[in-house]
Protein backbone atom coordinates (compact mmCIF):
# COMPACT_ATOMS: atom_id res chain seq x y z
CA UNK A 1 0.00 0.00 0.00
CA UNK A 2 3.07 2.32 -0.35
CA UNK A 3 3.00 5.58 -1.97
CA UNK A 4 0.12 8.55 -3.13
CA UNK A 5 -3.21 7.36 -2.39
CA UNK A 6 -5.40 9.90 -2.72
CA UNK A 7 -6.19 13.69 -2.34
CA UNK A 8 -9.10 15.82 -1.80
CA UNK A 9 -9.17 19.38 -3.21
CA UNK A 10 -10.81 21.77 -0.75
CA UNK A 11 -13.39 24.38 -1.96
CA UNK A 12 -16.23 24.59 0.15
CA UNK A 13 -17.02 23.85 3.71
CA UNK A 14 -18.57 20.05 3.40
CA UNK A 15 -15.03 19.36 1.90
CA UNK A 16 -13.15 19.47 5.13
CA UNK A 17 -15.38 16.56 6.27
CA UNK A 18 -14.75 14.61 3.03
CA UNK A 19 -11.00 15.25 3.80
CA UNK A 20 -11.26 14.03 7.24
CA UNK A 21 -13.01 10.87 6.16
CA UNK A 22 -10.92 9.84 3.30
CA UNK A 23 -8.15 10.23 6.19
CA UNK A 24 -9.42 8.56 8.78
CA UNK A 25 -10.45 5.73 5.88
CA UNK A 26 -7.10 4.90 5.05
CA UNK A 27 -5.57 5.55 8.82
CA UNK A 28 -7.86 2.35 9.62
CA UNK A 29 -6.82 0.53 6.21
CA UNK A 30 -3.21 0.86 7.09
CA UNK A 31 -4.01 -0.30 10.82
CA UNK A 32 -4.27 2.43 13.18
CA UNK A 33 -6.31 2.19 16.50
CA UNK A 34 -9.31 4.23 17.19
CA UNK A 35 -7.60 7.02 19.32
CA UNK A 36 -4.93 7.48 16.42
CA UNK A 37 -7.85 7.43 13.73
CA UNK A 38 -9.47 10.08 15.62
CA UNK A 39 -6.08 12.04 16.21
CA UNK A 40 -5.65 11.85 11.84
CA UNK A 41 -8.81 12.65 11.40
CA UNK A 42 -8.82 15.89 14.09
CA UNK A 43 -5.60 16.99 12.48
CA UNK A 44 -6.93 16.95 8.85
CA UNK A 45 -10.00 18.59 10.00
CA UNK A 46 -7.56 21.56 11.45
CA UNK A 47 -5.81 21.88 8.41
CA UNK A 48 -8.56 21.46 5.49
CA UNK A 49 -10.77 23.81 7.74
CA UNK A 50 -7.34 26.75 7.64
CA UNK A 51 -7.34 26.14 3.67
CA UNK A 52 -11.12 26.75 3.35
CA UNK A 53 -11.24 29.70 5.58
CA UNK A 54 -7.59 31.28 5.11
CA UNK A 55 -6.91 30.23 1.32
CA UNK A 56 -9.99 29.05 -0.12
CA UNK A 57 -9.03 26.55 -1.96
CA UNK A 58 -6.20 23.50 -2.14
CA UNK A 59 -5.28 20.27 -1.59
CA UNK A 60 -5.31 17.70 1.29
CA UNK A 61 -3.18 14.74 -0.04
CA UNK A 62 -2.74 10.91 1.58
CA UNK A 63 0.87 9.10 1.08
CA UNK A 64 1.87 5.38 2.88
CA UNK A 65 5.59 6.11 3.72
CA UNK A 66 8.10 2.64 4.45
CA UNK A 67 11.02 3.95 6.16
CA UNK A 68 13.02 1.11 8.03
CA UNK A 69 10.29 -1.28 9.01
CA UNK A 70 8.12 1.48 10.28
CA UNK A 71 4.67 2.59 8.52
CA UNK A 72 3.40 5.94 8.35
CA UNK A 73 0.70 8.23 6.99
CA UNK A 74 1.72 11.61 5.83
CA UNK A 75 -0.38 14.07 4.80
CA UNK A 76 0.41 17.40 2.44
CA UNK A 77 -2.14 20.24 2.94
CA UNK A 78 -1.39 22.61 -0.22
CA UNK A 79 -2.65 26.42 -0.86
CA UNK A 80 -1.51 29.33 -2.95
CA UNK A 81 -3.43 31.43 -0.51
CA UNK A 82 -1.92 34.50 0.78
CA UNK A 83 0.19 32.53 3.42
CA UNK A 84 0.68 33.15 7.07
CA UNK A 85 2.33 35.89 7.69
CA UNK A 86 4.31 35.11 11.04
CA UNK A 87 4.34 31.20 11.45
CA UNK A 88 6.39 32.02 15.31
CA UNK A 89 2.80 33.23 16.50
CA UNK A 90 0.39 31.02 14.89
CA UNK A 91 2.13 28.01 16.13
CA UNK A 92 1.52 29.54 19.92
CA UNK A 93 -1.50 27.95 21.65
CA UNK A 94 -4.29 30.16 21.78
CA UNK A 95 -3.74 32.60 18.39
CA UNK A 96 -5.76 33.23 15.80
CA UNK A 97 -6.68 35.87 13.34
CA UNK A 98 -10.14 33.93 12.51
CA UNK A 99 -12.08 33.92 15.76
CA UNK A 100 -11.50 30.46 16.29
CA UNK A 101 -10.30 29.05 19.66
CA UNK A 102 -6.56 29.33 18.08
CA UNK A 103 -5.89 25.74 19.18
CA UNK A 104 -5.27 25.09 15.20
CA UNK A 105 -1.63 24.29 14.07
CA UNK A 106 -0.06 23.87 17.52
CA UNK A 107 -2.82 21.56 18.64
CA UNK A 108 -2.13 19.69 14.91
CA UNK A 109 1.73 19.63 15.86
CA UNK A 110 0.60 17.91 18.94
CA UNK A 111 -1.36 15.03 17.52
CA UNK A 112 0.99 13.96 14.90
CA UNK A 113 4.19 12.85 15.28
CA UNK A 114 5.87 15.23 12.53
CA UNK A 115 4.98 18.60 11.64
CA UNK A 116 6.92 20.60 8.49
CA UNK A 117 5.21 24.15 7.72
CA UNK A 118 6.56 26.64 4.44
CA UNK A 119 4.79 29.47 3.77
CA UNK A 120 5.16 32.52 1.75
CA UNK A 121 2.96 35.09 -0.15
CA UNK A 122 2.76 32.48 -2.92
CA UNK A 123 1.38 29.92 -0.50
CA UNK A 124 1.22 27.52 2.52
CA UNK A 125 2.38 23.91 3.09
CA UNK A 126 2.01 21.58 5.89
CA UNK A 127 3.63 18.21 6.16
CA UNK A 128 2.25 16.02 8.88
CA UNK A 129 3.02 12.34 10.09
CA UNK A 130 1.77 9.90 11.88
CA UNK A 131 3.82 6.38 12.69
CA UNK A 132 2.12 3.32 12.96
CA UNK A 133 3.33 1.37 16.51
CA UNK B 1 -28.68 17.84 8.05
CA UNK B 2 -30.69 18.68 11.32
CA UNK B 3 -30.09 16.93 14.72
CA UNK B 4 -33.79 16.46 16.16
CA UNK B 5 -34.10 17.38 19.43
CA UNK B 6 -36.88 16.14 21.82
CA UNK B 7 -38.47 17.11 25.00
CA UNK B 8 -39.19 15.14 27.93
CA UNK B 9 -41.00 17.08 30.51
CA UNK B 10 -39.33 19.85 31.75
CA UNK B 11 -35.54 18.66 30.00
CA UNK B 12 -34.46 18.41 26.47
CA UNK B 13 -32.70 15.21 25.39
CA UNK B 14 -30.18 15.61 21.69
CA UNK B 15 -28.44 12.66 20.83
CA UNK B 16 -25.78 13.61 17.99
CA UNK B 17 -26.02 10.55 15.62
CA UNK B 18 -24.44 12.41 12.15
CA UNK B 19 -20.97 13.47 11.26
CA UNK B 20 -21.19 17.26 12.61
CA UNK B 21 -19.58 19.52 10.30
CA UNK B 22 -19.70 23.05 10.75
CA UNK B 23 -23.44 24.16 9.14
CA UNK B 24 -24.80 20.91 11.29
CA UNK B 25 -22.97 22.42 14.71
CA UNK B 26 -24.01 26.23 13.93
CA UNK B 27 -27.91 25.25 12.79
CA UNK B 28 -27.58 23.10 15.97
CA UNK B 29 -26.91 26.27 18.13
CA UNK B 30 -29.25 28.15 16.75
CA UNK B 31 -31.96 25.06 16.76
CA UNK B 32 -31.38 24.43 20.67
CA UNK B 33 -31.58 28.25 21.72
CA UNK B 34 -34.89 28.04 20.00
CA UNK B 35 -36.48 24.91 21.29
CA UNK B 36 -35.14 26.45 25.25
CA UNK B 37 -37.03 29.59 24.42
CA UNK B 38 -40.06 27.53 23.09
CA UNK B 39 -40.28 24.97 25.72
CA UNK B 40 -39.37 26.77 28.66
CA UNK B 41 -36.90 23.95 29.23
CA UNK B 42 -34.52 24.75 32.50
CA UNK B 43 -32.12 21.80 31.43
CA UNK B 44 -30.16 20.02 28.32
CA UNK B 45 -28.80 16.59 27.71
CA UNK B 46 -26.31 16.30 24.42
CA UNK B 47 -25.21 12.87 24.24
CA UNK B 48 -22.07 12.47 22.37
CA UNK B 49 -21.76 8.82 22.01
CA UNK B 50 -21.55 8.74 18.70
CA UNK B 51 -19.44 11.36 17.81
CA UNK B 52 -15.73 10.05 16.66
CA UNK B 53 -14.60 13.29 16.26
CA UNK B 54 -14.68 16.66 17.78
CA UNK B 55 -11.95 19.19 16.28
CA UNK B 56 -11.48 22.82 17.49
CA UNK B 57 -14.59 24.54 15.59
CA UNK B 58 -17.04 22.12 16.94
CA UNK B 59 -15.78 22.19 20.34
CA UNK B 60 -15.87 25.80 20.18
CA UNK B 61 -19.50 25.59 18.67
CA UNK B 62 -20.82 23.24 21.90
CA UNK B 63 -18.68 25.33 23.91
CA UNK B 64 -20.53 28.12 23.31
CA UNK B 65 -24.04 26.80 22.96
CA UNK B 66 -23.43 25.94 27.02
CA UNK B 67 -23.02 29.93 27.37
CA UNK B 68 -25.48 30.44 25.21
CA UNK B 69 -28.27 28.03 27.33
CA UNK B 70 -27.22 29.24 30.36
CA UNK B 71 -27.68 32.83 30.00
CA UNK B 72 -31.47 32.30 28.94
CA UNK B 73 -31.28 30.34 32.46
CA UNK B 74 -31.26 26.76 31.55
CA UNK B 75 -28.31 23.96 32.30
CA UNK B 76 -26.53 21.83 29.75
CA UNK B 77 -24.82 18.44 29.92
CA UNK B 78 -22.50 16.60 27.85
CA UNK B 79 -22.86 12.75 28.20
CA UNK B 80 -20.89 9.74 26.43
CA UNK B 81 -17.89 11.25 24.98
CA UNK B 82 -15.87 8.82 23.61
CA UNK B 83 -12.47 7.69 25.03
CA UNK B 84 -10.74 8.70 21.59
CA UNK B 85 -12.32 11.92 21.28
CA UNK B 86 -11.13 12.76 25.00
CA UNK B 87 -7.58 12.14 24.15
CA UNK B 88 -7.79 14.33 20.70
CA UNK B 89 -9.48 17.01 22.45
CA UNK B 90 -6.62 17.24 25.41
CA UNK B 91 -4.22 16.69 22.66
CA UNK B 92 -5.57 20.05 20.73
CA UNK B 93 -5.52 22.03 24.16
CA UNK B 94 -8.90 22.21 24.36
CA UNK B 95 -10.11 21.32 27.68
CA UNK B 96 -13.75 22.87 27.99
CA UNK B 97 -13.58 22.92 31.75
CA UNK B 98 -16.35 24.91 31.99
CA UNK B 99 -18.65 22.28 30.25
CA UNK B 100 -20.37 20.09 32.80
CA UNK B 101 -20.17 16.35 31.40
CA UNK B 102 -21.85 12.75 32.56
CA UNK B 103 -20.79 9.33 31.50
CA UNK B 104 -24.04 8.16 30.00
CA UNK B 105 -27.97 9.89 29.16
CA UNK B 106 -28.66 8.08 32.67
CA UNK B 107 -25.99 9.91 34.51
CA UNK B 108 -26.34 13.09 32.65
CA UNK B 109 -30.30 13.62 33.94
CA UNK B 110 -29.05 12.65 37.24
CA UNK B 111 -26.43 15.28 37.20
CA UNK B 112 -29.13 18.43 35.25
CA UNK B 113 -31.09 17.40 38.58
CA UNK B 114 -28.49 18.12 41.00
CA UNK B 115 -27.33 20.92 39.57
CA UNK B 116 -30.79 22.30 39.22
CA UNK B 117 -31.15 21.09 42.76
CA UNK B 118 -34.30 18.96 42.56
CA UNK B 119 -35.69 16.06 44.49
Amino acid sequence: MKGALASVPISKEWDIVGARQTGRNIAKQIGFGSVDQARIATAISELARNIYLYAGIGIVSFEVLEERSMIGLKIVAEDAGPGINDIGKAMQDGFSTSGGLGAGLPGVKRLMDRFDIMSSNQGTKIIVVKWLR
Amino acid sequence: MRIPILKLHEYLLVSVQVELDDQTAIKFQEDLLNKIHETGSIGVVVDLTSVEIIDSFIAKVLGEVVTMAELMGAKVVFTGIQPAVSMTLIDLGIHLSEVQTALDLEQGLVKLRQELGEK
